[in-house]
């Protein structure tokens, strides 16, 4: 009995929240304001959503067991580590390695260039993993060290006519710097108060690039921005210097593509070999002390700030490499690129992907870029499906796909 | 010779509430000294203040003549002064012996560019800190443990990894909360031997907070009582054990 | 009174009036973060839930024929804090309730999916475009020479009012009523209250439907204020309001009013005397320099740490 009065009480509660929305709609006739009337056609998917959730509260138990088992289950499937089998490990990621440079030469055009935007997603997410997988800082403005990456280049270009090279270490240092200077006067402050005061820098640095518009093109953005070469040799069809008429073959756009694609393999084997080490040193290993218990480690003389701050700088340089890229790639960047929505994409890729591993992380990055696009007739309800996946993901399976197993240190008997 | 601590006037208030009130003591090298008292006297908050988790609200601590009284916990720490707490804190998701490289932070090759590219000062750096790591072990007998998550030792033996883990990052103060909270006779009379052969072998001076009379009264050169935060008695265990003020503080009026 | 001080006093109008609606909505958030402290990242979508509502009931019974506005604002206000503390419910029940005992960044997490969540279905419901309504108060006081004159309007008063009688009532309740006792012991120690007897779930419950139905009053004000409403609406009140929760030290009301007032003022005296582009910019320094010198906040309490 008591189930069924919660059944239909979740079902009374389903039809207030969603009849008035789907019911009524608020629309100008001319120039006044007029509520809709929708019910008509509205009443059949109330009508259903609410039997739906009627069932599902009544046999709430049911239906939430195979979720469980989602939870528990994949906590022992871990992946084996690096150390006990290397040469197994070193042969795999040989192959695996060798299978993404190949494969671009025989795959679509489209493909390619939805990977390169993939691996732009995969540094990002790899790159705040740093920050809030392994040394659990709540970031919630990363995009805003991505935008300094993207509008570095754009802007040294644009200005003083230096080229993708030349920019990217000073995207990622400058990406850093700003890192530096957020993070010392800030990461003292308790973990909540952390992620508003990001938040609130993520939106200031948008808010400045829209309205300095002299400098920056306020919401124009910038355009005309090139995309780097290949020692001085251009993709381009028509130009000085160029990459099929130095190798005297015909001209194929789709020659640039590639490019692009392996330059971002490239810049995602270099951070992950970074970030690798980083874990293999006592910076990576006063990380995970940090995040496990900052008490104990402020008793071992460790610094606490300095060793965070650390993490949150390493975090921007990678989101600055990433920004430079993508400028280079897109050819044009405005603020609009930068906004809130985005930090939480990559935030939901650090916490689907298991927070602190890089293959989770990795694995999180290509389902998120690549599902929307198989969903495209889904497109308006994108948005939506996304929060709602947020939210189950978070009650379902916190730890993530492929929650960390780290490499631990071994003493040798 | 300068003491190697010396606490004077020590107070600290929450509010209206005087936890810690003129408290004094002094400690040389290679001293056992305890800190006793019924409970709620206040002698964690005394430890909190000379550690640095605490600012104190007044006093003076002075460190090998160097006045630290306010100091962060991390800069005391690096000073030589390192402590344990009442609950265990140990790294419990990294093994044993990543727990003992933590503590080595300070003293290994942190450089950046040395890392990454793993240069043989950097390599050394890592070897030593095992090397240093395993002798710790071999001190507290968790030499086999040491891949071992440390969240799974049993409690006695994380007290021991506790103590280790102070010890790697070569203090010259270590002060105990509490060691001999919830161990048996067996493991009490271990961390007797223990504590002795780290003041002998190891040149480190201990501070204790301990409720085990026993073994307070076995291996103090010194002792301290405070009531009520406020400074009771102090002098040697002979002493201490007789004085009527001590007696009736822990046992009430006769 | 020359025009400089009437124009001060002008923007300090102003200010307040934004400020008002600012702490509403900041009192939900800090009293959710000082139970369970947990950041409610869609509470501001609840704000921008009940907006739309008002909007609907006001349009509506206009359709209807009915002209009182205070019969319009009347019904607005008891319908959207109706509807919205349903959603306030509804969403803690769902969303955050499973996930009490997890960690912070998770709940973070779950709390950002709600608000993409809430925002998106308004959109896909009511569309993205702005949504205007015919200004329902007009007029109010003029002062001042011919010159220059400012002016406080009768809408603003009517925000002052009511936001002054919510606050009281809610001051009363906290203070006075058995369950107010039994919110400000949740918030001292959650677990303890529960030990004692508290439903802690019911209170929590109860903390979210409260912040909902403030959230509410200052969705009908603002959005009666401004006369335009849309789907976005609900991200930037909430970071404002969560700004001034945390500048007036989250986990405290007065702090959480102190903060709004201030955050609105400044706003507005930005916007006036410097740019109006860069106010949110101001806003968030104002933000980090306190946080500089007063880390929990101008009247948040002075953490120690159990060590």
């Amino acid at each position: 009995m008591n189930n069924i009065k919660s059944a239909l009480i979740a079902a009374g509660l389903f039809l207030i929240l969603a009849g008035w929305l789907m019911g009524f709609r608020l629309e100008t006739a001319g120039t006044r304001l007029v509520v809709g009337n929708r019910l008509d056609t509205a009443w059949e998917w109330l009508a259903l959503g609410g039997g739906l959730v009627f069932l599902a509260q009544l046999f709430h138990a049911q239906v939430t067991r195979p979720f469980k088992l989602l939870a528990e289950r994949g906590g022992s499937f871990a992946l084996p580590a690096p150390e006990e089998k290397p040469m197994l490990f070193r042969l795999l990621t040989l192959l695996v390695l060798a299978g993404l440079i190949i494969w671009p030469f025989i795959g679509s055009r489209g493909a390619v260039d939805l990977a390169t935007l993939t691996l732009i997603y995969v540094m990002l997410g790899l790159g705040l993993n740093v920050v809030v997988g392994l040394a659990g800082l709540l970031d919630l403005g990363y995009v805003a060290f991505y935008a300094v990456g993207a509008y570095s280049y754009a802007l040294l270009n644009a200005y003083l006519g230096f080229d993708f090279w030349t920019c990217l270490p000073i995207a990622g240092g400058l990406a850093a710097l700003f890192g530096f200077l957020l993070g010392f006067p800030v990461l003292r402050l308790r973990g909540d108060y952390l992620a508003i005061v990001t938040l609130g820098f993520g939106e200031i640095i948008r808010i400045l690039l829209n309205n300095m518009t002299e400098l920056t093109g306020g919401p124009n953005g910038i355009a005309g921005i090139p995309k780097p070469t290949l020692f001085g040799l251009a993709f381009e069809r028509k130009g000085d210097s160029l990459f099929h008429e130095f190798f005297n073959i015909s001209y194929n756009s789709g020659y640039k593509v590639i490019f692009l694609y392996l330059l971002a393999l490239g810049l995602v084997v270099f951070t992950i070999f970074i970030i690798n080490r980083l874990l293999r040193m006592p910076l990576g290993r006063a990380w995970e002390a940090l995040r496990e218990d900052e008490i104990a480690c402020r008793s071992l003389g460790l610094n606490p700030t300095l060793i965070k701050l650390t993490a949150f700088t390493i975090g921007a340089a990678f989101a600055g490499f990433a920004g430079s890229f993508f400028a280079a790639r897109q050819g044009f960047i405005s603020p609009e690129s930068f906004v809130f929505i985005e930090s939480a994409i990559i935030l939901a890729i650090v916490v689907l992907g298991g927070m602190g591993s890089q293959i989770g992380v990795v694995l999180a990055a290509i389902v998120m870029t690549i599902l929307p696009e198989l969903t495209r007739e889904f497109n308006e309800y994108r948005m939506l499906l996304f929060g709602l996946l947020m939210v189950l993901m978070m009650i379902w399976r916190p730890q993530g796909l492929l929650p960390m197993h780290r490499p631990h240190m071994e003493m040798k008997s | 010779m300068t003491d190697l601590l010396a606490v004077s006037g020590l107070t600290m208030r929450f509010g209206g509430l005087v936890a810690v009130d003129q408290v004094a003591l002094t400690m040389k090298e290679r001293q056992i000294v305890s800190v006793i008292g019924p409970n709620g006297a206040g002698k964690t908050t005394i430890f909190n203040c000379l550690s640095g988790f605490y600012k104190p609200s007044g006093g003076t601590v002075h460190f090998r003549g160097q006045a630290i009284q306010g100091l962060p916990g991390h800069k005391i720490a690096r000073l030589g002064m390192v402590r344990t707490f009442q609950h265990v804190r140990l790294f419990k998701e990294m093994t044993v012996l990543e727990n003992l490289l933590v503590a080595q932070h300070r003293l290994l090759n942190t450089n950046f560019i040395a890392g990454l590219l793993k240069t043989p000062g950097f390599r050394r750096a890592e070897k030593e800190g095992l090397e240093r790591a395993h002798y710790w072990l071999e001190k507290v007998r968790l030499t086999e443990f040491a891949n071992r998550t440390a969240g799974n030792l049993a409690y006695g033996q994380q007290r021991r990894l506790e103590i280790a883990r102070c010890m790697a990052s070569r203090p010259e103060l270590l002060m105990l909360d509490e060691p001999a909270a919830g161990l048996n006779p067996n493991e009490t009379d271990e961390l007797d031997r223990l504590i002795c052969d780290l003041r002998d072998n190891d040149g480190v001076s201990v501070l204790l907070i301990e409720h085990d009379m026993k073994l307070v009264m076995g291996i103090s050169d010194h002792i301290y009582v405070v009531n009520q935060g406020r400074p009771l008695a102090d002098g040697t265990p002979g002493q201490v054990q007789n004085n009527a003020e001590v007696i009736k503080a822990y046992l009430g009026e006769a | 009174m020359s025009e400089p001080i009437l124009y001060f006093i002008q923007q300090l109008l102003n200010g307040l009036t934004i400020g008002s609606t600012y702490a509403l909505i900041a009192i939900g958030y800090t009293m959710v973060y000082g139970i369970i402290g947990m950041i409610n990242f869609a509470h501001g979508e609840v704000y921008m839930i009940g907006a739309y509502a008002a909007f609907m009931v006001m349009t509506g019974l206009m359709m209807a024929g009915i002209d009182s506005t205070f019969l319009l604002l009347t019904s607005a206000f008891l319908v959207s804090m109706v509807l919205t503390s349903v959603y306030g419910y509804s969403i803690e029940r769902l969303a955050y309730r499973p996930l009490r005992s997890s960690k912070r960044l998770i709940a973070l997490i779950s709390a950002i999916g709600m608000s993409i969540f809430l925002q998106n279905m308004m959109r896909l419901s009511q569309g993205s475009r702005d949504v205007a309504m015919p200004t329902l108060v007009s007029g109010g006081w003029n002062f001042g020479e011919a010159d220059f004159q400012a002016s406080l309007s009768y809408m603003q008063l009517i925000i002052f009012v009511v936001t002054f009688i919510s606050m009281t009532l809610l001051s009363l309740f906290i203070s006075r009523s058995r369950m107010g006792r039994a919110c400000r012991a949740c918030a001292e120690d959650l677990k303890m209250a529960n030990l004692l007897g508290i439903n802690s779930n019911s209170i929590i419950a109860l903390t979210f439907v409260i912040g909902a139905a403030l959230a509410a009053i200052a969705g009908v004000l603002l959005g009666s204020y401004y006369g335009v409403i849309n789907p976005y609406i609900g991200f930037i009140a909430g970071l404002k309001a969560f700004t001034a929760a945390v500048l007036g030290g989250i986990g405290s009301i007065p702090g959480a009013v102190l903060g709004g007032l201030l955050l609105g003022v400044t706003e507005a005296m930005t916007g006036a005397y410097f740019s109006t582009e860069y106010k949110d910019v101001v806003s968030f320094g104002l933000l980090i320099s306190v946080l500089l010198f007063m880390p929990t906040g101008i009247l948040g309490k002075p953490e120690v740490e159990k060590v």
